[in-house]
């Protein structure tokens, strides 16, 4: 039998916890932007299946614009990420912590 | 269903399984990897075997940009900040407080919704309608220049945007530092 719908979302409901695991348990700034980019990816694995076994394009040019989205978030974020290890000559969210004290 | 035709079904589930496997294996191999650079290479492998899913999905498009945005240009991004950052290992695994609560939180949401799913049975699929990869090439265009003119060049104005936000945040600092 070809994969089921079910099978591709719960695919895509497991690489999101993954990737949200990953967001909480890891410290450097990097790790997490990337375990973020994944849970992205996941929502649109999920997006494209229902697309498809709706028989419907409406999904596809909405993950079309996510990804563009995606690349200019990318570039983005990893300039914030430079700028912040500029000014504080680390990436571990554990000692990124001036509004805490 | 030009490629499930020549395949057949049982192919196309072996596939699935495959791509499925070495997709969470290499999201949780990034996840627990010590070393940045080691974790970039396995979100490289998740993302190819995505873009195979999408194959077997027959988004051949987004399946070519996938892996032309995210693996060629993303994640050679990510690598070239890793080393421009040399950054070392080295971190703590406890998860505790908020971090535990969390967790827990949406440990719980996707398990309620997955049980739904399995309660409820199976989710209402219509038998997919396939289209050649030309026709759907045709489709894609149309609708953008169509129904999504609108959201197309919004999304144009958003990348000049970024651009010039991320010259900003780079010129910034490069004058602070020559101040200091």
């Amino acid at each position: 039998m070809t994969p089921s719908l079910e099978a591709y979302v719960m695919l895509s409901a497991a690489l999101f916890a993954v990737g949200f695991l990953g967001v909480l348990v890891r410290k450097n700034t990097l790790v997490i932007y990337m375990c973020l980019e994944l849970m992205l990816v996941a929502a649109t694995l999920a997006l494209v299946a229902f697309s498809h076994f709706n028989g419907t394009l409406d999904g596809d040019v909405f993950v079309f614009f996510i990804l563009t989205v995606a690349a200019a978030e990318v570039a983005v974020g990893l300039a914030i990420i430079v700028a912040l290890f500029r000014a504080r000559k680390t990436v571990r969210v554990d000692q990124l912590d001036s509004l805490k004290h | 269903m030009p490629a499930g035709a020549t395949r057949g079904p049982k192919m196309e589930q072996i596939a699935f399984t495959c791509l499925s496997v070495l997709a969470l294996a290499s999201a949780f191999g990034m996840v627990l990897s010590k070393n940045a650079v080691n974790g970039a290479m396995c979100l490289l492998l998740c993302l190819a075997a995505v873009a195979g899913l999408f194959v077997q999905l027959h988004a051949y498009l987004l399946a070519f940009v996938l892996v032309l945005v995210y693996a060629g240009a993303v994640v050679a991004l990510f690598l070239f900040i890793i080393m421009l950052l040399d950054m070392q290992g080295g971190q703590t695994w406890r998860l505790r407080g908020l971090d535990l609560f969390a967790a827990a939180v949406v440990a719980a949401l996707l398990i309620t919704g997955l049980n739904l799913l399995a309660i409820r049975g199976r989710l209402e699929s219509a038998p997919a309608t396939g289209h050649s990869v030309g026709s759907s090439l045709k489709l894609y265009s149309y609708q953008l220049f169509t129904t999504y003119l609108l959201p197309v060049q919004v999304m144009g104005f958003l990348l000049l945007i970024a651009m010039l936000g991320v010259i900003v945040l780079s010129r910034r600092n490069e004058r602070q530092e020559d101040s200091k």
